[in-house]
């Protein structure tokens, strides 16, 4: 039984898969509060299907790329998950789950690309075949940068329609979706590792007259 | 040592940028695993919250593996486990809260998230036993520097209360910048401690923030470390612009006396105030030698025992976490719920989530 989830967005959205079908999903969709909702959704999941912790066999998470906060909730809950249950965790790039179910519903036909929103003005983005395969590697810039003609799918898209004018859902990840994708084998399988895409942002203080500045103390 | 009937309790720690995971038998400290970021934040002068955060998820798995074996016990064998839930850093914060739930979930135990201040207090259980109620409890880190009325360290009943904290710099703060400006590496603490020992402690007279008579009236318990600091940064640029050397020892031991004389000062005011007999210091400040000899010394002449952990366990630690999650197991105190947030700035009477 697969464990699917995926905080790369806005939304946390869980699902849960027997190799036949999904047996339950949840998503919470209010907002920033990943921490909070992550764990009962799991739990809610569980209950709805009947199962327990000890009965999954392998989880898929979406390792982004996305806001860095919530990503790392799913990152952390799948691999502590994992490590605790003996079970093997897979990292999906949380645009591809994105482009299976595009492909699926019958939102595209032909080649499209993927976009979501990577704030600070920016969108994620990447490249995919009319089979939802993708062909580069995920990208971040600024919306003018990337702009085109071409289908894009996902919440990038509508968020910049000047540079998007050609956009199609769905919006977000969905985890019933990646899980369908990863049984399918319609997706890459990567190790569950963040797609950060982006360093950190952290700048070296200048040395002279420091003492009077301001750094993060060490609680 | 330890019975059977005594709660396992595994504890998370991730609120700044130590990522801990303690395991403890009631009060028996059973494994304190700790992966640092501190190298990564030393060129910066202070934490990068992001950074930190990123060191968190990679060392998370790691870290309690390693408690694990040292403890020689299975992740089935835990019987509930302890998170930091605040304060400190949200992004860091949250990937411990994350992994606590994971566990708690997967092995089907219950949570507990508590305050990394009270945890600070409860860690001297593991190595002085039961903490006597009242104390007064000093904390003291690069975030906080706080006097405590502990009446009940789980918190019930206004067990945790503020009697004075911090106007501005926290005194782990005021080590911080005091190192960088004498060009001594991040964090500074240690290194000041360590460069001390070699000058004059009362080289300079360096002022007692919130002192004065004046002061004392609205802020007896209270501290101010900002006006330290600078004149620490005066002093030094006049020696620099007189092109004279600069004493680095006696400059670091004559700062570390003003600190720990304040700190001490007023912990064993409000003690003595208060009545209370047992005074405990605690967090990173608190591994500082001066500090706990100075303490030691003014207590015994007021008859008032000092309790400070081994520095190991003074510093940002899993164990710590642990040791409190185990008292309020012990005490029967209602587990948190799955939902649990983290909260950067949860206030220290909120020693345990709903
Ligand atoms: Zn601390």
């Amino acid at each position: 039984m697969l464990l699917a989830l995926d905080t790369a967005s806005p939304t946390v959205t869980v699902a849960l898969h027997d190799g036949t079908d999904v047996l339950a999903s949840a998503t919470a969709a209010d907002g920033m509060r990943h921490g909070e909702q992550l764990a009962p959704l799991i739990q809610q999941v569980l209950d709805r299907a009947g199962a327990r912790p000890g009965d999954l066999t392998a989880i898929a998470v979406g390792a982004g790329p996305g806001p860095f906060t919530g990503l790392r909730v799913g990152l952390v809950t799948a691999r502590t998950m994992g490590h605790v249950l003996s079970i093997p965790v897979h990292g999906v790039c949380s645009l591809d789950a994105l482009a299976v179910e595009a492909v699926e519903s019958g939102t595209v036909d032909g080649d499209f690309l993927v976009a979501t929103d990577a704030r600070r003005k920016e969108v994620y983005l990447a490249s995919y075949d009319a089979r939802g395969m993708r062909t580069g590697d995920p990208l971040v810039d600024r919306p003018a940068v990337l702009a085109t003609e071409t289908p894009v799918v996902g919440e990038g898209a509508v968020l910049y329609p000047d540079a998007f004018p050609n956009a199609r859902g769905p919006m977000r990840p969905d985890a019933a979706w990646l899980a369908r994708a990863v049984v399918g084998e319609r997706v890459r399988l990567l190790e569950p590792e963040p797609l950060y895409l982006r360093r950190p942002d952290a700048e070296i203080p200048r040395a002279p007259k420091a003492v009077l500045s301001d750094v993060t103390p060490t609680p | 040592m330890t019975t059977p009937d005594e709660p396992l309790v595994l504890g998370i720690e991730t609120s700044c940028d130590e990522t801990g995971v303690g395991i403890v038998r009631g009060n028996t400290l059973l494994a304190d695993a700790v992966a640092s970021s501190v190298e990564q934040h030393a060129r910066f002068g202070g934490v990068v919250p992001e950074v930190a955060s990123r060191a968190h998820l990679e060392a998370m798995v790691p870290t309690i593996q390693r408690a694990c074996d040292t403890a020689g016990i299975q992740l089935s064998d835990v019987d509930a486990i302890a998170v930091t839930h605040g304060p400190g850093l949200a992004g860091a914060l949250l990937v411990g809260v994350a992994a606590a739930k994971a566990l708690a979930l997967s092995l089907g135990k219950p949570i507990y998230g508590v305050n990394h201040l009270a945890a600070h207090v409860a860690v001297d259980q593991l190595e002085h036993g039961p903490l006597p109620e009242p104390s007064l409890a000093l904390l003291v880190s690069g975030g906080h520097s706080s006097l405590l009325r502990v009446t009940d360290i789980t918190g019930h009943d206004s067990g945790v209360d503020p009697m004075g904290a911090t106007i501005d710099d926290a005194a782990g703060e005021a080590f911080d910048k005091v190192a960088r400006l004498l060009g001594l590496p991040f964090p500074g603490g240690p290194h000041i401690d360590r460069v001390a020992r070699e000058g004059n402690r009362v080289a300079i007279d360096f002022p007692r923030g919130l002192s004065s008579r004046r002061d004392l009236e609205r802020h007896r318990f209270d501290f101010s470390f900002s006006g330290l600091k600078t004149a620490v940064a005066r002093w030094v640029e006049a020696r620099e612009r007189a092109g004279e050397p600069v004493p680095i020892a006696d400059v670091a031991a004559s700062f570390q006396e003003a600190v720990c004389d304040i700190l001490v000062r007023k912990a064993l005011d409000a003690a003595a105030s208060e009545g209370i007999e047992d005074l405990m210091i605690g967090g990173g400040v608190a591994a500082n030698s001066r500090l706990r000899a100075m303490a030691q010394e003014r207590a015994d002449r007021l008859g008032i025992r000092v309790r400070v952990p081994r520095p190991g366990l003074c510093t940002d630690n899993g164990a710590m976490v642990a040791a409190l999650g185990s008292t309020m197991v012990s005490r029967g105190r209602a587990p948190s719920s799955l939902d649990l947030p983290a909260d950067s700035s949860l206030p220290v009477t909120e020693v345990l989530a709903g």
